[in-house]
């Protein structure tokens, strides 16, 4: 490919191609020296990503805690279907009778675990094929970035879908599906922040004294990569809780009769005239949640962007 | 660049490709179908590699062992798997794309509709969203740091993340039932009518989808407005005197244009896998429904046929995008050697 068509699709391919969304922060350069705690720390100087901060905690306790404070099992039946909230049963029955405020306080933290999973997964793998592809380019460069080029062409949803088709619905597999959903789009970022590099002297040096490539890529490129990595997983994080949990409510997820976010609102659908809460408020906790993501990963883009100009400018005579 | 034939000097010289473009667009198709072949050869491993007897799966455990080996021979299902996949291959480029294991039709028959209705649910998500998003995107641009451009970015980034299930949901609940009651819950078309005259069903998956896909149009165009509005030619135009209204529309945005084209592009790709979700929320009856009835019965089949489809449309619409975005950049078109 010529470096003028390269350049073209680089610059075309500026976007998340799978995804909703959040536009990709710029890739931060070698020079943010200060590593993913700078990054961290001078995000939390935005408003937006402090509240982020807050709303992701209270979900996140509320689904860690939610389970042992629980009033009822989440599978007793305690009321008619759809029975209207009472002083026993604050948010109402569900479609089969069960306590919704049992059901929706036990429903988050398999979410949460399976979400984490996914983006520590597919970041991991991302960062490590991308830069070893910067780190040794040529033929290995060409093989690892066009076999993920295959993987882009899959919508997420779609690619997930094909998987669970094949092997039936698993939690392992949702995890490795919706993790390598992530690895090309990370491969890709990792890959442009690991280039630049490559050509510095400390890594020639490495290379003189004859070090192995999975050394200089762990010892020597990671550590000096670490802020766009950061950006990559407040990201990823975003999207793997929406496709963990669109892939629940499409019922390709957690099976009955377990209590989840997804498959809760996809149960009490049809109720929803009567007895919205069995639909509410999980909607509106994965709302808050991807809501909180999306603010914290918008405050680390910053940072990690802000940092590098300090960094630019700093070098500047 | 190509030297123009010396004949065609006239005032106006015929338009025409130069090699250098032309070389790049025929590389991108090229690599557009090596990517389409490894694409059927995973789907079509990956399906093999379910278990059961799709005998077994299409004609019932009562059949008959000279019916299973009828069925067998005519889908060629003891053959090798190389040569299964060519015979596959060669019927799936002649539009022949098997019989549903779960329905009494061939899967053309199964889908065809289906992907009438899925354009019609992508073309009004596109005519609402994008032209709302690239206003919003100029305005944010126009009004930068502005009350309008924050409480614009805030919303923004709030529905970036957001599933489309969760959007889906939040506009049944105000919209179809529980707030205010003006459309339908749910899009079950009349298969019997034109879908044209039950445009209403469209409108809540459409919605959806406009909603999903604006958030990133409207970052785009901010980012390349600011940059467009910031330049010497604006600056001139406006000292020049020219309105600001045709500042914004006539010197401005067909320079900020590019990426938001970009943007507009990798949004409708992006559609393809959204239309899955949203199309299942309001159980309208398009491709991506079919899909997850189709995994749901384990319709071999049909999930091949209707996976390819939908990677198909997502790979030509970013090939188109990427030579679309290329023809429109002078910089990047000018670079090419």
């Amino acid at each position: 490919m010529t470096d003028a068509g390269a350049a073209a699709i680089e610059q075309a391919e500026l976007g998340p191609v799978g995804g909703t969304a959040a536009a990709t922060p710029p890739i931060p350069g070698v020079a943010a020296g200060g590593g993913w705690g700078l990054v961290l720390r001078s995000s939390l100087r935005f408003g937006r990503t402090r509240l982020g901060l807050v709303i992701v905690v209270v979900i996140v306790l509320v689904a860690v805690v939610g389970p042992f404070v629980a009033p009822y099992s989440p599978y007793q039946f305690v009321a008619a279907p759809y029975a209207p909230a009472s002083s026993h049963i604050v948010l109402g029955a569900d479609e089969l009778g069960r306590d919704v405020l049992s059901r929706f306080l036990h429903g988050g933290y398999v979410i949460l675990i399976l979400a984490t999973l996914a983006t520590v997964l597919g970041v991991g793998i991302g960062t490590i094929f991308g830069i070893t592809a910067a780190y040794r380019r040529g033929a290995l460069d060409e093989l690892i970035m066009r076999s993920f080029d295959v993987l882009l062409c899959f919508p997420a949803v779609v690619f997930a879908l094909l998987l669970i088709s094949v092997l039936g619905s698993k939690l392992w597999l949702i995890v490795v599906a919706v993790a390598l959903t992530h690895a090309p789009q990370v491969a890709r970022t990792m890959r442009g922040a690991a280039v630049q590099l490559t050509g510095r002297e400390f890594i020639g040096y490495t290379e003189a004294l004859g070090i192995r490539t999975w050394r200089v890529v762990f010892g020597e490129i990671l550590p000096n990569v670490t802020a766009p990595l950061t950006v990559e997983l407040g990201l990823r994080m975003t999207w793997s809780i929406g496709i963990v949990a669109s892939l629940d409510f499409l019922g390709f997820g957690r099976q009955p009769p377990a209590a989840d976010w997804g498959l809760m609102i996809n149960e009490n659908r049809a109720g929803l005239t009567i007895q919205p809460w069995g639909v509410v408020a999980p909607v509106i906790a994965i709302a808050l949640l991807t809501i909180g993501c999306s603010l914290i990963a918008d405050g680390l883009g910053r940072a990690a962007a802000g940092i590098e100009r300090e960094v630019d400018t700093s070098r500047e005579p | 660049m190509v030297e123009q034939p010396l004949v065609s000097r006239s005032s106006t010289p015929p338009r025409r490709i130069p090699a250098p473009l032309l070389k790049f667009v025929l590389r991108r198709i090229v690599l557009g179908v090596v990517i389409m072949f490894v694409i059927s050869i995973l789907v079509f491993v990956a399906t093999q590699a379910l278990p059961g007897d799709a005998a077994v799966a299409k004609l019932g455990r009562a059949a008959t062992p000279v019916a299973l080996a009828a069925f067998r021979a005519h889908y060629h299902l003891s053959e090798p798997a190389i040569e299964q996949y060519f015979s596959w291959l060669g019927d799936l480029l002649q539009g022949k794309l098997g019989y549903s294991l779960s329905a009494p039709e061939s899967v053309t028959t199964l889908i065809g509709q289906r992907i009438g209705n899925s354009v019609v649910l992508l073309l009004f998500a596109s005519l609402i969203g994008i032209p709302i998003a690239i206003a919003l995107g100029i305005v944010s641009a126009k009004r930068r740091d502005g009350v309008f451009d924050h409480a614009t970015s805030f919303a923004i980034l709030g529905l970036a993340g957001l599933p489309e299930f969760v959007i889906g949901i939040s506009l049944t609940l105000l919209l179809a039932t529980n707030v205010v009651h003006i459309l339908p819950a749910t899009s079950l078309l009349n298969p019997q009518q034109s879908i044209w005259s039950q445009l209403k069903l469209v409108l809540l998956p459409a919605f959806t989808l406009a909603i999903a896909i604006a958030p990133y149009i409207v970052r785009m165009t901010r980012a390349s407005m600011i940059e467009a509005l910031e330049s010497d030619y604006v600056a001139m135009a406006r000292l020049k005197g020219v309105r600001e209204r045709r500042v914004l529309l006539r010197y401005a945005f067909p320079n900020a244009s590019a990426p938001t084209f970009q943007a507009i592009a990798l949004s409708l790709a992006y559609l393809m896998g959204g239309a899955v979700v949203v199309e299942t929320v309001f159980q309208y009856p398009g491709v991506g429904l079919a899909l997850v009835s189709a995994i749901q019965n384990r319709d071999l089949p049909t999930i091949q046929a209707l996976v390819l489809l939908i990677t198909l449309v997502y790979l030509t619409v970013s090939i188109a995008a990427d030579v679309l975005t290329t023809i429109m950049t002078p910089r990047l078109r000018t670079q090419m050697k």
